[in-house]
């Protein structure tokens, strides 16, 4: 009876497809306008580990960057798992 | 003066040949001469929405290619009698017509019309490069979903590479009933996606069906939802500022009756 009523009066809380696809939109927008291909996305990514592996002991293949946005400017995500800090410095 | 109009999308099946067909015959009903192109080469389309395929003796690709004047081309409508079409090839290829043979053509008929209508092919190749080389103005169509959108976006994309300043938007087939439920994007999310000054909302509407198997826009229509979109977006270009229909809305009762199942 509760899902009934809550079906005739709407339900707010649960997310709409229509919400899901303009959130989705945005951000497959963000990487074809900056027209970002997968390629560049990988050599970026490469890069990244490079340049941390110096410093860190990087999990490489638990990386994940990608273009993200919060509010209305764009970021750049990496989420990158370190195994352990070097110790010594070169 | 005449304005060059393009219809164009990406996506293939949101509506660019049913929008060329209701705008061309909305502006020749009005009294302005009107010529409509098909550029949709090898997937001729527009001659029979508007119950002109019986009656073509040259297409597009003849005339381009100097084989004969577009007049003889030109097929006249029978009840708008300011409209015409020139309908593409159905055996050739969208390699067939270059960018500058669009545009030496529609500079040649300038003179005779007051809008040339042309109908892109979907895509963003060359096809797509030749409909929009003439244009004043490309109208982008798209449709309430991801794709569509998103295909949209990049066309506008690609229309300000070619230097195309110019560019309105017409959602097509907009579905009230989900738009209210929240499962369907709505007009304030496409505005804020695409940013582009939007001249149409048409209505998904059966009448785009059964006015299309008879070979008459919907447009000429008096009860067809979407043949009033099309009235008011041709109000529009006209340079008439038209306020945009409002969807029917599903009262409390309507959303009762639907859950127990009888509608
Ligand atoms: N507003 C509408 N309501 C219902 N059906 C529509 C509407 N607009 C277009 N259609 C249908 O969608 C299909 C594709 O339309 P069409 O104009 O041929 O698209 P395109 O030229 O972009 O490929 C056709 O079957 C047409 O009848
Ligand atoms: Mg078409």
């Amino acid at each position: 009876m509760f899902d009934v009523l809550m079906k005739i009066f709407g339900n707010k809380s649960e997310k709409k497809s229509g919400q899901i696809a303009k959130e989705r939109l945005q951000v497959v927008l963000i990487h074809d306008r900056a027209s970002v291909s997968p390629e560049i996305m990988e050599q970026l990514k490469n890069d990244i580990i490079a340049v941390i592996s110096k410093y860190m002991d990087v999990n490489k293949s638990g990386m994940e960057i990608s273009l993200a946005n919060d509010a209305d400017s764009v970021a750049l995500v990496a989420n990158i798992p370190v195994h352990s800090l070097h110790h010594s410095r070169r | 003066m005449c304005e060059i109009i393009t219809i164009t999308s990406g996506k293939g099946g949101v509506g660019k040949t049913t929008t060329t067909a209701n705008i061309g015959v909305g502006l020749a009903m009005r009294g302005n001469r009107v010529a409509l192109i098909d550029t949709d080469t090898g997937l001729r389309n527009l001659d029979l929405l508007l119950g002109l395929e019986n009656r073509i003796m040259y297409d597009l690709v003849d005339v381009t290619s100097g084989r004969v004047p577009y007049k003889k081309a030109l097929v006249r409508h029978k009840r708008f009698d300011s409209l015409y079409l020139l309908p593409t090839s159905q055996i050739r290829d969208k390699s067939a017509v270059n960018p500058e043979q669009l545009v030496q053509l529609c500079n040649e008929m300038k003179s005779d019309f007051e809008f040339i209508i042309i109908d892109c092919p979907a895509g963003i190749e060359q096809g797509f490069k030749t409909a929009i080389a003439a244009a004043d103005c490309a109208i982008v169509v798209t449709m309430p979903e991801i794709a569509a959108v998103r295909d949209a976006d990049k066309i506008i994309g690609e229309l300000g590479r070619a230097d195309k300043e110019n560019i309105k938007l017409i959602v097509n087939r907009i579905r009230a009933q989900m738009v209210e439920k929240g499962d369907m994007l709505d007009m304030a999310d496409i505005n804020e996606i695409l940013s582009i000054e939007c001249i149409g909302q048409v209505p998904d509407d059966e009448f785009v069906v059964t006015s299309t198997n008879k070979g008459e826009p919907a447009i000429t229509m008096k009860d067809s939802l979407a043949g009033q979109a099309y009235k008011n977006i041709v109000g529009r270009i006209c340079g008439e500022s038209i306020p945009f229909l409002k969807p029917p809305k599903e009262g409390f009762f309507t959303r009762l009756k639907r859950l127990f199942g009888m509608l």
